[in-house]
């Protein structure tokens, strides 16, 4: 690999943003929520951007620990030099996804079924969350008044006065399909699709490596937690 | 806390906020799990103050939650952020208000970014033109939802049934407020009250009668955390940040809490209801009951007088029966769960660890 991680970092508006004055004084991990319950600590990944040591900056790229931030964005309003833990995590995922790295961690592999529900709601619907596609067997959490709600999805919708599937505004309309052709072409000329299709590729050759299928792949990656991610 | 004090310096932080002509963008979570409230802002903005609020039926996410979740490049988040400005150019509007929290901070992120790197704003007209063969000007001024809410919020006082106030004690309501992180942590300046002090619900609890509780974990996280929520495997996350902030508040006992954000909500509703299944624990002064969680939408509803189950409060897993009952708002327990015509839609099973109607 010659490619030159910290200068390819340098390309990205938020990791110049994020770090260009960071003195490492450690305020981003003392506010973090992410640091509180993973073992994570947004200063040692910004020290080691810092050094800008391509074999360690490679490593971060493939670990576990990039993925443990929640973007809440907490880092911002605290750091007392205007920087920002946060963006240098988007940063670095960007670009762990685009070099395929994602693949080498437990939490870098979500990537794969987060990409599938959230883009496949946004090109086929207009939303990045939609009821039709909303699973809730594998979100039990959300109560059994959220599973009423599901299974009476019209008549509840309707009761609520949303205008659900419908033609103009309000609540979840059915968007046209001239204007989900629009976001579609945006995401061909922007790099989207291109994102899709790298971390689809390489999802596929992990999977295979793993000797699942797809969908054993989507949801393992999905449900399965080592267990050692999290501070004792 | 001297409480006085902070008053006097929340108001150094308020912000001029348009007195009318919007145009509205939706939220993806909102619509799904609080779709009243949704309908609830045009209706009390529309027809209760008489503004004027457009809806283009074209528009669409903001794409925030897929950036947030990083399944997006920042090029195309800022390309469908341009092309929800271009529909507000067609329309002829200049004052943008998001019903979304993460939308609010995508916009507001994206216009910052475009103002340090203008270069960058080149290249996304560019590509929307590409895309879409359309232009836009940039808003004049973005506001979330809650702003206007908060900014009309003594006129909705003054037309109130219902005061954020204990009937039997006469005592105001004990009200914890949330405010979503990417209202204010981000970019402090485009919220009312900044970061430190968010003043933006706490102005509409003021005005609607209510006490403000200041607890230790106010300005915590709900947890939502984006992929630590949409990914089974981590939700742990979620629910540990939430579950923080209810151990913080516990000993305030607070009567209910209100939100601006759209997963808040959500996420302070549902995982009480987690912990009673998982721990056995209530939160709240009725013993197996929990906190309610609001809308800012529902609160101004229930004190303008509207039926709480057309504003949604049904959708709730926490039971807001006791809460009505405190200010003495009445309601009709045996329609909860009725459809449109008194349609008999069946009813949700109750769970067995928290008390539900």
């Amino acid at each position: 690999m010659n490619l030159n991680l910290y200068e390819e970092l340098c390309k990205d508006y938020r990791f110049r943003e994020g770090l260009h004055t960071c003195i490492n004084c450690g305020t981003c991990t003392a506010i973090c929520p992410a640091a509180e319950f993973y073992r994570y600590d947004p200063r040692k990944i910004l020290d080691t951007v810092q050094r800008k040591d391509n074999d360690a900056i490679e490593a971060l790229l493939k670990s576990d620990t990039i993925w443990y931030c929640g973007e809440c964005m907490s880092c911002l309003t605290r750091c007392p030099r205007k920087n920002g833990a946060g963006l240098v995590i988007m940063a670095l995922r960007s670009l762990s996804a685009r070099l395929g790295y994602f693949v080498n961690s437990e939490k870098g592999r979500q990537l794969y079924p987060l990409t599938k529900a959230l883009t496949g709601n946004i090109l086929n619907y207009g939303y990045c969350v939609y009821p039709r596609t909303f699973d809730w067997e594998k979100h039990k959490e959300s109560g059994p008044v959220y599973k009423w709600h599901l299974e009476h999805l019209e008549d509840d919708m309707e009761r609520l006065g949303a205008n659900f599937e419908g033609e103009g505004p309000g609540v979840l309309r059915r968007i046209p399909q001239k204007d989900l052709d629009e976001i579609r072409a945006i995401f061909d000329v922007t790099g989207g699709t291109e994102r899709i299709e790298t971390v689809n590729r390489c999802s596929a050759e992990k999977a295979a490596e793993m000797g699942m299928t797809m969908d054993e792949y989507e949801a393992y990656t999905f449900s399965h937690n080592s267990g050692c991610h999290t501070n004792d | 806390m001297i409480y006085e004090g902070k008053q006097k310096i929340w108001a150094d932080y308020q912000k001029e906020i348009p007195e009318d002509h919007w145009y509205f963008v939706r939220s993806c979570i909102r619509q799904n799990f609080f779709p009243a409230s949704e309908k609830y802002f045009t209706e009390i903005t529309k027809n209760v103050l008489g503004k004027d609020i457009y809806e283009s039926p074209h528009h669409t996410t903001c794409g925030g939650i897929a950036y947030h979740c990083d399944t997006i490049p920042q090029e195309t988040v800022m390309t469908i952020v341009a092309r929800q400005f271009a529909l507000m150019t067609e329309a002829g509007y200049e004052n943008y208000a998001a019903s979304c929290i993460t939308s609010f901070g995508n916009y507001i992120e994206t216009l910052e970014t475009w103002h340090e790197f203008p270069e960058l704003e080149a290249k996304i007209r560019e590509m929307l033109w590409k895309a879409c063969r359309r232009e836009f000007q940039k808003p004049k001024y973005v506001a979330h939802s809650s702003d206007l809410i908060y900014k009309f919020r003594n006129e909705i006082a003054s037309r109130a049934r219902f005061r954020l106030v204990n009937k039997e004690t006469g005592e105001p309501l004990r009200v914890v407020e949330h405010i979503g992180c990417h209202y204010n942590k981000m970019f402090p300046s485009k919220g009312v009250g900044g970061a430190e002090y968010p003043y933006v619900l706490c102005g509409m609890i003021e005005s609607w009668g209510g006490q403000i509780i200041d607890y230790p974990e106010r300005r915590h996280c709900c947890g939502y955390g984006f992929r630590q929520y949409h990914v089974q495997a981590n939700r742990g996350y979620s629910f540990s940040n939430t579950h923080k902030k209810f151990e913080s508040m516990e000993p305030y006992k607070p009567d209910m809490i209100i939100t601006n954000c759209p997963g808040c909500p959500y996420f302070l509703d549902r995982w009480q209801y987690v912990t009673a299944e998982t721990e056995g624990k209530t939160y709240g002064d009725k013993p197996g009951f929990g906190i309610p969680v609001f809308t800012y939408e529902e609160v101004a509803g229930l004190v303008l007088g509207y039926n709480p189950w057309d504003l949604g409060l049904q959708m709730h897993q926490i039971a807001v029966e006791p809460l009505l009952d405190k200010i003495g708002i009445p309601y009709d327990p045996a329609s909860k769960y009725l459809g449109v015509n008194k349609k008999d839609l069946g009813k949700p099973v109750l769970p067995g660890c928290i008390t539900c109607f």
